[in-house]
């Protein structure tokens, strides 16, 4: 069958994952018998069966494999490594319905909180950061991994770095995710807000995302186009940064290496400090630098145009670098924080209006030739449209981190909207755009099954869209000014349940919007289904020529 | 071990406070290097790379 040259053999990586998968199934083992709570039993189960099924993927992948491992070339083109991107695709999808789905319940608990059911695992407080992790982490955080991925490679024009190494970082991501998920349910956290999960989930991480820079580092490092184009540099400032954040936020000592529970490593306000400089740099380096990776390559890709300034991008870039870092403390605004840290944070959040105005005008002006193609390509119209509310969130992020305007809206639902037309308008609808690209692409599709449902997905979600953060603004600015308002007498004039009662309508609609945004993305995923399902394929393109994987 | 302490006190202060000029001096020399006319041409290439693939 295969040449006798060539004898077929387990690579170290293959055999050293097997070993060291083999010994922490072991292990998981001993500390779900030896765990002092239910939920590390529950995990370090869940944990010994991944890595049993580790062993036995990483074997039978083995068995299955011919002898020689997959080229990096094929007739003189990069042999691209499409599975993971095609896996991350799929995932992306899954935790973006879960992640919308639990947003809506959440919404709907507010508006009618005996939803809650007396159930101690669907309680808010539970919920809340299942949501917040599905929608940033899981479902943003797979968006992130499969276009890096991709753009890595296409731009490089080289393949993706590592035999199982791009499979270890995807799979071992979404296991970190169903760790941390399913411990939120279970009352696992350690209350730092999007830094929940315990020391255990942590350390896992952590290893996924040193694996992760090692492939995306090696790719750029084999590249074969000798410019490192300008996503790329996003992306790694992306990886690094959660990096160091990830370090930096969650040193804890654990009670007993048998159970969930930790204690962080510093108290009172250096915590504090820590956590939303951790906190703040996550929007920064997650939820923006990340994104606008996938705005400088799928935009200019879309529209078939150059990026219009590449040096604009040099410098948004940088300046984003230099500048983000220090904006955290503007949520700790009339608080225990120093108050030169305080206006040392606003003072960096107003000069972030620069890159980011920059950035936006760079990705909008990028159309200049093709405008006319926001009619006929809904596609390109929800990258457009992520943009333009990328401009819009990061205009208005700054002006409340002033902090007079910041004493009315913090703690109110204003700080909900503002978060959401963000996340919503730009995260959101740029992930949609790069997966309605990226789908197709893996696929080796010629093109989606249907414009015509992108168009619906579109105005759908960004009624909801609408519909949310209009209801925030009103609620927020509503809630803030009556907890400030007195009577003549200098007693307060609303009780807190007044206010409480006051917000409930813009409740109703902001769950009506989070509503028509999850059947939005319900009409992407069928979209994206049929596309793989039924697509006609691509017609001679080298993708085709690669061995099974 | 006063001579110590001082010394010490006044390099941790010139190390907090020099990472500032050095800081701008960086993203100055970024900026210079983003407009410096010779490298207007591989920008311009660089900026049509996602449209080059395959």
């Amino acid at each position: 069958m295969s040449q006798p040259s060539i004898s077929k053999s387990m690579t170290i990586g293959e055999s050293g994952l097997a070993v060291v998968f083999a010994a922490t199934a072991f292990l998981c083992v001993i500390a779900a018998a030896k765990a002092l709570d239910a939920p590390f039993a529950f995990h370090a189960a869940l944990s010994a069966a991944a890595s049993l099924a580790a062993v036995f993927c990483i074997v039978n992948r083995y068995f299955e494999r011919p002898a020689a491992l997959p080229p990096a070339e094929i007739n003189g083109r990069p042999n691209y490594n499409m599975g993971p991107i095609k896996f991350s695709s799929f995932m992306a999808m899954f935790w973006g319905i879960a992640g919308f789905l639990v947003g809506l319940i959440i919404a709907s608990q507010l508006a009618w909180p005996a939803l809650n059911f007396d159930l101690p695992w669907i309680q808010f407080g539970r919920l809340r950061p299942l949501h917040t992790s599905a929608v940033i982490f899981a479902f943003g955080g797979n968006v992130l991994i499969a276009t890096s991925f991709y753009v890595v490679q296409k731009s490089c024009r080289v393949r993706l770095a590592g035999d199982l190494a791009p499979w270890f970082v995807v799979l071992g991501y979404n296991f970190f995710i169903l760790v941390a998920g399913t411990g939120y349910l279970l009352g696992v956290t350690q209350s730092k807000e999007y830094a929940e999960p315990e020391w255990y989930a942590d350390l896992w991480l952590t290893i996924v995302w040193v694996v992760y820079l090692l492939v995306f580092l090696v790719t750029v490092i084999k590249r074969k186009e000798p410019h490192i184009f300008v996503a790329n540099w996003f992306y790694l400032a992306f990886i690094v940064t959660i990096a160091v954040l990830h370090l930096g936020n969650n040193p804890a000592l654990p009670v007993s290496v048998f159970g969930s529970k930790s204690y962080v490593a510093w108290g009172g306000i250096q915590d504090a400090m820590f956590q939303w400089w951790y906190g703040h740099n996550a929007v920064g380096f997650f939820l923006t630098a990340g994104f606008l990776a996938i705005m400088y390559y799928f935009i200019p890709k879309r529209a078939d145009r150059p990026i219009y300034s590449y040096r604009l991008s040099i410098i948004h870039f940088w300046a984003l670098i230099f500048l983000y870092i220090w904006a955290g403390p503007h949520h700790l605004h009339y608080t225990a924080l120093p108050d030169w840290t305080q206006t040392l944070g606003m003072t960096f959040s107003i000069m972030l209006w620069m890159p980011s105005w920059g950035g936006m005008i760079n990705g909008l002006m990028t159309l200049s030739g093709a405008w006319d193609k926001l009619r006929t390509d809904p596609v390109l119209r929800m990258l457009v449209v992520s943009v333009a509310f990328y401009g819009m969130s990061t205009f208005e992020g700054p002006m409340m981190s002033i902090k007079v305007v910041n004493s009315l809206s913090h703690y109110t639902d204003w700080t909900i909207g503002h978060v959401h037309s963000g996340a919503l308008g730009w995260v959101g609808f740029v992930s949609f755009g790069a997966l309605y690209c990226l789908v197709p692409w893996a696929w080796n599709r010629k093109g989606l099954y249907s414009l015509k449902l992108v168009n619906w997905h579109f105005w759908v979600a960004t009624l909801g869209i609408v519909l949310y953060i209009s209801a925030m603004w009103v609620s927020g600015i509503l809630q803030g000014l009556m907890w400030r308002a007195y009577t003549s007498l200098g007693f307060l004039e609303y009780s807190f349940i007044e206010t409480v009662e006051a917000m409930h309508p813009f409740y109703i609609i902001r769950a009506a919007g989070g509503g028509l945004f999850l059947i939005g993305s319900l009409i992407m995923a069928y979209n994206l289904w049929m596309t793989v399902r039924v697509g006609e394929a691509e017609v001679q393109m080298p993708v085709a020529l690669q061995p099974a994987e | 071990m006063k001579a110590i302490l001082t010394a010490h006190n006044l390099a941790s202060e010139l190390v907090t406070t020099i990472w500032t000029p050095v800081f701008v001096a960086i993203f100055l020399a970024i900026i210079a290097y983003a407009f410096w006319p010779r490298n207007k041409a591989a920008f311009d290439e660089a900026a049509h790379l996602p449209l080059r693939e395959e």
